[in-house]
């Protein structure tokens, strides 16, 4: 008990550490560039403390539950052996894990509301949520797809230059017959994928690897990814944009 | 209420993927489910309370920020022109409000401190923990900085990702290979879940605000800079401590014989 305590205190001075630049610049701009009273303070602070209560249960959470169970099974998987299994555990780790992704969800919602207000889609509610729900599960699917890559690549030790580089020529000619509405979002959509609950779960995933099977190295092998998992949402996301122009 | 429920389906999938897995491929039941049980309602809770926090929070004061950096009498008495007379770097207040931004954030983000010290680890000690760190963070401050600039003109977002990965093509041929991948990760790892809002809003309300921009066309586009630029960032670091390495073996070289003398 004492010992959980301790845990969440840590969790909650890292929410604290993540706010606290924000809050020290957005700070230093308002105190010596405005110079002005910013109105709805205490809103906004309301909202921080929700923000960092939240990101700590969150992050407490995951440690106590999400991050063992996945990094024993990773390991576990990586030593079994079965390529199917394995495949599968990266398929359905990158699904989850991005469906479970906080930013993704805010970004998605604020991107239907982007499109609703110009009038890409619907105004309606139900249309607004049928496109975040749209998106994140194309983002999710891509996620999936990329850690098969990632996983694949690792034991058929293909080159990651060449994948990575053979994947972003492939973005820029789907750019270029992508409507012009999807391109924002679906390269922001790359960088977005990746961050509290997928990174720690699939470097665990890389480097238990690459660890385990002879004559590979944890450095070259390991990382390499997040690397395919910021790329495939973009391809995703740009194809997702053609075919609802289509229909 | 609503929230919690969404968010306890947001994890769903997860958590029965997990299981599933644990059942039917390993064939070991879980050791403390109890301890689990646990983790996953606070995960259900966290995420629901920092889902509401956000949309009081960071969206509004990312929106407010590029609302009070362009706002007519605030350039005005900067700069002293009206809002038709503003050249692009007269919003000089925005590029130096987002770099530090991307910098001090990426700086204190514990996704890359841990990424750090595993490629520290791993490398046997060449990549720095702090060196590392930096290398992303002022490729993050400068690709944000950069990002409002495009905003700012409205320029098309392909023409500044693809020169970019053309540099990072250029780079990959000539850095360490070592510090390829991890160069290549560190572009996902650097936007963290509260990084992500803020940005997002910061380009929406600049493309808002901005006269002849639209939030659709050029309002997103900060993360993906944020994202491209680490990755030639780390790129350069590699380069630079391979440099530094060769000359001080020179350096080395050039003094000992001159001591046998």
């Amino acid at each position: 008990m004492k010992n959980s305590l301790i845990a969440l205190a840590n969790d909650a001075i890292g929410a604290v550490r993540d706010l606290l630049p924000i809050v020290v610049v957005i700070s230093a701009f308002q105190i010596f560039v405005f110079r002005e009273p910013v109105t709805g303070l205490v809103s906004l602070a309301i909202g921080a403390v929700f923000v960092v209560a939240g990101l700590t249960f969150f992050i407490f959470g995951l440690r106590l539950a999400l991050f063992p169970v996945g990094e024993s099974l990773a390991h576990a998987l990586a030593e079994k052996g079965s390529v199917f299994w394995l495949i599968t555990f990266a398929f359905v780790l990158g699904f989850g894990t991005t469906i479970a992704e906080p930013a993704l969800i805010a970004i998605a919602a604020e991107a239907a509301q982007v499109a609703a207000s110009a009038g890409a889609i619907e105004s309606s509610d139900e249309a607004k949520s049928n496109y975040a729900l749209g998106l994140r599960l194309t983002v999710a699917l891509a996620v999936g797809a990329a850690l098969v890559l990632g996983v694949m690549r690792i034991l058929a030790n293909w080159s990651l230059p060449v994948l990575i580089i053979g994947g972003y020529c492939l973005v820029v000619l789907l750019t270029t017959v992508a409507p012009k509405e999807i391109v924002g979002v679906a390269y922001d959509s790359g960088g977005v994928t990746t961050s509290t609950v997928t990174v720690p779960l699939v470097t665990a995933l890389g480097v238990g690897l690459a660890g385990s099977l002879s004559g590979r190295n944890p450095m070259t092998d390991g990382f390499g990814l997040i690397a395919f998992a910021s790329l495939t949402p973009i391809l995703f996301v740009l194809t997702f944009g053609i075919i609802v122009q289509w229909i | 209420m609503d929230l919690i429920f969404g968010s306890a389906i947001d994890v769903a999938p997860i958590v029965i993927f997990l299981f599933a897995f644990q059942r039917f491929v390993i064939g070991q039941p879980l050791t403390n489910r109890k301890q689990i049980l646990v983790g996953f309602v606070f995960v259900v809770v966290g995420l629901g309370l920092f889902l509401l926090g956000l949309e009081k929070t960071l969206f509004p004061l990312g929106k407010l920020m590029a609302q009070q950096l362009t706002d007519p009498d605030f350039l005005y008495a900067t700069v002293g022109k009206v809002v038709s007379d503003l050249a692009w770097h007269d919003y000089y207040w925005v590029f130096l409000f987002a770099s530090a931004i991307g910098f001090s954030t990426t700086l204190a983000e514990p996704a890359l401190i841990a990424v750090s010290m595993k490629a520290n680890s791993v490398s046997g000690g060449a990549i720095g923990v702090w060196g590392l760190r930096v290398a992303v963070a002022i490729g993050v401050g400068f690709g944000v900085g950069l990002g409002c600039y495009r905003i700012i003109v409205g320029l098309p977002l392909h023409y500044f990702i693809a020169v970019g990965y053309f540099v990072v093509i250029l780079q990959t041929m000539v850095a360490p290979k070592l510090i390829v991948p991890l160069a290549y990760d560190s572009g996902g790892v650097t936007t963290s879940t509260v990084t992500v809002p803020l940005i997002t809003a910061l380009g929406l309300g600049l493309s808002e605000a901005v006269p002849g921009r639209s939030p659709l066309l050029d309002g997103f586009g900060l993360v993906a800079f944020a994202s491209l630029f680490p990755i030639i960032s780390v790129l350069a670091y590699g380069q630079l401590a391979v440099l530094r390495e060769r000359s001080s073996v020179n350096v080395s070289e050039e003094r000992n014989p001159e001591k046998e003398e």
